[in-house]
């Protein structure tokens, strides 16, 4: 018993200061890429064709990106193809790869997208495994330690010459009356790797301490307010996570956390997959890396909920 | 009956040097040097032209340090193994699942994967009887977890027999390999098991490095020893706190749930991810240690080092705790060698089984970790095998970093590989023995490329752990055995 309690005050109080205080990150750390097209020579793509996702693109889709169709999904005795049960409530940014995203607050109706040609850096199908850097040989490219790299719309997560990223936008009123103070999560792992599962259940520890938000991940989708989804969604795994979907009460959001979830990862394009979960499910928060550090994680998590400023 | 060829970890051969027996004399090899001591580290098919699959097996004699390679060419149907040598169940339905061909005698022929989708939509074997029940668990489970199937065959709350479903996490990593692009290989393996990174890149890095013919520096040598050493401390403290968390017992659930943080978060110090993505690569590794942050791992490590020590052994002296982890999911020694289980589940039925010794290689030819053993193969042997290798895989850093050698800390240029050879190249992991098979074509490209994860092995020892257990220490027999979803699933 007195080693127990010797052990208590000696491990001490361990929970990090962020958000009140900036996170420790490590230097070497790979967060938010900025590119600089000015020094690029004409015509060279060298860090789009070391991309190991073609993540890395010029004045639109890499040549390397195909549309994802996914077949329609059967399930007893239907078939149905559209996402289950929208929320009245929250309005979602549906999933546009490349098209004009709703909820883009401040962007007139058929505007075209500001930027220019250039080196562009899409963060969905990113794994800041700065294989681009390595292979720029003007360093156009370069990965900064900002973890703030969450979105609520999938045509944010480009990360353009000159543009500061569209950070995710707080739920809107209705539904943050709902959640903002109670958020309870079911996690979904759908065929990933288990690095994200990992550095989303490490948001449980004393370190990130997730309960003093409110947010907590649940046993049930009966008792979730909404999904938090890992992986690319493998056809093995996608009738149960529409059958997850489903079973969550109506009003929910959804959460894609990953490169898998959001794009397909390291795995896009395998016929053994289907390119993230947009697929099966209306996403409301984009959370990009490969892992996402627990920072980033929190960090969308609160955003989503109003509970950070939207710097 | 010609010999078969043999290998030391990591060493390559023309691939037409591995002899080529009839399918009954494959056969008959394998049984034999199963008898004598030999384990299946790889039994896989490949495409051999036309309806024909070519089998080969590595089999691995721990003692003598080599792995012994043979193959055959079959059609249609083979002679399972299986009866005579149960480790080769999940191999022979791999294969059966990949080729359509049928391992005749097999006694429990099912899919391993579903890539076909469809997965766990099959029979499962059932006892019958008045007062026995079913449980079904899965794929979508109460925490945050990876997907896969448990079905239960209970009398009460006893378990009678389990069986596991997996394939819900499969990718098309082994496929990719061959046909995808180059550039996207070196991350298929670091996310083949996301939290095996460093150990599933090193024997990637290895195979090719070796068969390219490329020299390692001695410095990305060490370097990569430690980086592996710390995803086993960041492994086995979570799975000792996760332990804990399962009979209750929060003081060292919370501790060690956030010093395994710290352990991941020393992997970051060197490479900027705490899963070590984008350290190791072939020819070396991406990033250096400077004397600085050398000082400061060390003194991180330091400190991590007394709160582990004081976190996990709150454990050992708490009788709650003991009485929930000793004679819980026992696994004999024999029914161990029977099905060849790998790493610290082996280790904890008093099996001396370790890559590092056995098989060494880069930096452990010249250093040597003293082997962790318990013989009681409960769960607290697990969790105790886990504390005997934390305690001796930090002094093991603290030696690397003292006496990191000169150098660049990776090779220059990377080679082309050569043509038409084959390596086998083995790591040990923190779950165990990861094996990668590696073959290139007349032309120097990758034309094979197997890989099995601890796993892959181990899976059915968690099935028979269970056995005669309460079904609510499942959750705990789990635990002790951490296996990965998607390294099996691939
Ligand atoms: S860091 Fe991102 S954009 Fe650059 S090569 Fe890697 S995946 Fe592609
Ligand atoms: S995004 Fe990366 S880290 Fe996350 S599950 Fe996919 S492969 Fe693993």
């Amino acid at each position: 018993m007195f080693d127990v309690l010797l052990a208590r005050w000696n491990q001490g109080h361990r929970t990090v200061g962020f958000p009140a205080s900036p996170p420790a990150l490590p230097d070497r750390f790979r967060g938010r890429p900025e590119v600089d097209p000015s020094k690029c020579p004409a015509g060279c793509r060298d860090c789009a064709e070391a991309c190991p996702t073609g993540a890395v693109r010029f004045d639109g889709p890499s040549p390397q990106e195909r549309p994802h169709a996914c077949p329609p999904l059967v399930w007893r005795g239907r078939t149905t193809d559209d996402p289950g049960g929208e929320s009245p409530l929250v309005v979602r940014p549906r999933h546009t790869d490349g098209g004009p995203a709703s909820g883009r607050a401040g962007e007139e109706e058929g505007e075209v997208r500001g930027g220019g040609p250039g080196v562009q850096i899409d963060l969905g199908r990113c794994l800041f495994c700065t294989d681009c850097v390595d292979a720029c040989p003007q360093g156009s490219i370069a990965y900064t330690t900002d973890h703030r790299l969450a979105t609520r719309a999938r045509e944010d997560l480009i990360a353009r010459p000159g543009e500061v990223l569209k950070l995710a936008a707080a739920l809107d009123e209705k539904a943050r009356r709902l959640f903002g103070r109670s958020l309870k999560l079911r996690q979904v792992s759908a065929g990933g790797c288990n690095a994200c599962e990992a550095d989303v259940n490490v948001l449980n520890t004393v370190v990130f301490d997730l309960g003093r938000f409110g947010i907590q991940f649940v046993a049930s989708p009966r008792h979730a307010d909404g999904l938090l989804v890992t992986g690319p969604v493998t056809d093995n795994m996608r009738l149960a996570l529409r059958k997850t979907w489903e079973a969550v009460p109506a009003p929910k959001i959804a959460i894609a956390v990953g490169a898998c979830a959001i794009s397909g990862g390291p795995y896009v394009d395998h016929p053994e997959v289907h390119n993230g979960a947009s697929c099966e499910v209306p996403i409301d928060l984009y959370i990009p890396g490969c892992p996402p550090h627990p920072v980033t994680i929190l960090d969308g998590l609160l955003r989503l909920l109003g509970r950070l400023d939207a710097k | 009956m010609t010999s078969p060829l043999t290998l030391h970890n990591g060493e390559t051969c023309a691939a037409g040097e591995v002899p080529l027996l009839a399918a009954a004399e494959f056969r008959e090899e394998v049984l034999q040097a199963v008898e004598g001591g030999r384990r299946i580290a790889a039994l896989f098919g490949r495409p051999a032209g036309g309806d024909r699959v070519r089998l080969a097996a590595v089999l691995a004699n721990g003692a003598e340090g080599t792995l012994a390679l043979t193959s055959a060419d079959v059609e249609k149907s083979f002679h399972s193994l299986t009866p005579d040598c149960p480790q080769a169940h999940l191999f022979e339905r791999e294969i059966a699942e990949q080729f359509g061909l049928v391992p005749e005698g097999h006694p429990w022929m099912k899919p391993v994967r579903f890539p076909r989708g469809g997965a766990a939509v099959t029979d499962f074997f059932r006892v019958r009887g008045e007062e026995v029940h079913e449980v079904a668990v899965g794929p979508v489970h109460a925490g945050v977890i990876e997907p896969g199937h448990f079905r239960f065959q209970c009398h009460g709350e006893e378990v009678f027999h389990l069986e596991i479903s997996l394939g819900y996490q499969h990718r098309g990593v082994e496929r990719a390999m061959i046909e995808g692009r180059e550039a996207r290989r070196i991350h298929l393996i670091e996310t083949l098991a996301g939290d095996t990174s460093i150990g599933h890149a090193m024997a990637y890095a290895r195979a090719m490095e070796a068969l390219s013919g490329a020299r390692v520096p001695a410095r990305a040598q060490a370097l990569r020893g430690i980086a592996l050493e710390l995803e086993r401390l960041a492994n086995h403290t979570g799975d000792l706190a996760a332990l804990a968390n399962d009979v209750g017992y929060l003081p060292t659930a919370s501790y060690g749930g956030r010093i395994r943080g710290d352990f991941l978060n020393l992997t970051a110090l060197l490479c900027g991810s705490r899963f070590g993505r984008g350290l190791v690569r072939p020819g070396g590794v991406r990033f250096d240690l400077d004397p600085t942050r050398a000082a400061e791992l060390v003194e991180r490590l330091d400190a991590a080092t007394r709160d582990v020590g004081e976190a996990v052994n709150l454990l050992w002296e708490t009788p709650s705790v003991m009485a929930r982890f000793e004679e819980t999911g026992s696994i004999s020694r024999e029914v161990c060698e029977q099905l060849g289980l790998v790493g610290p589940a082996a280790r904890a039925c008093g099996v001396g089984r370790d890559v590092r010794h056995e098989f060494p290689y880069g930096i452990y030819r010249f250093f040597q970790i003293p082997m962790s053993t318990w013989e009681t193969g409960d769960v607290f042997a697990r969790a105790h095998v886990r504390w005997l290798e934390i305690q001796r895989s930090i002094p093991f850093i603290r030696e690397q970093v003292k006496a990191l050698p000169e150098g660049p800390a990776r090779a220059d240029a990377a080679h082309p590989l050569e043509a038409g050879r084959l390596c086998v190249s083995l790591v040990e992991g923190w779950r165990g023995e990861i094996c990668h098979v590696a073959m290139t074509d007349a032309a120097g490209r990758l034309a094979a490329y197997k890989i099995v994860d601890p796993s892959f092995h181990n899976w059915t020892g968690l099935a028979m752990a269970l056995r005669g257990q309460q079904i609510s220490d499942f959750p705990l027999c789990n635990k002790s055995f951490n296996l990965s979803y998607c390294g099996h699933d691939l």
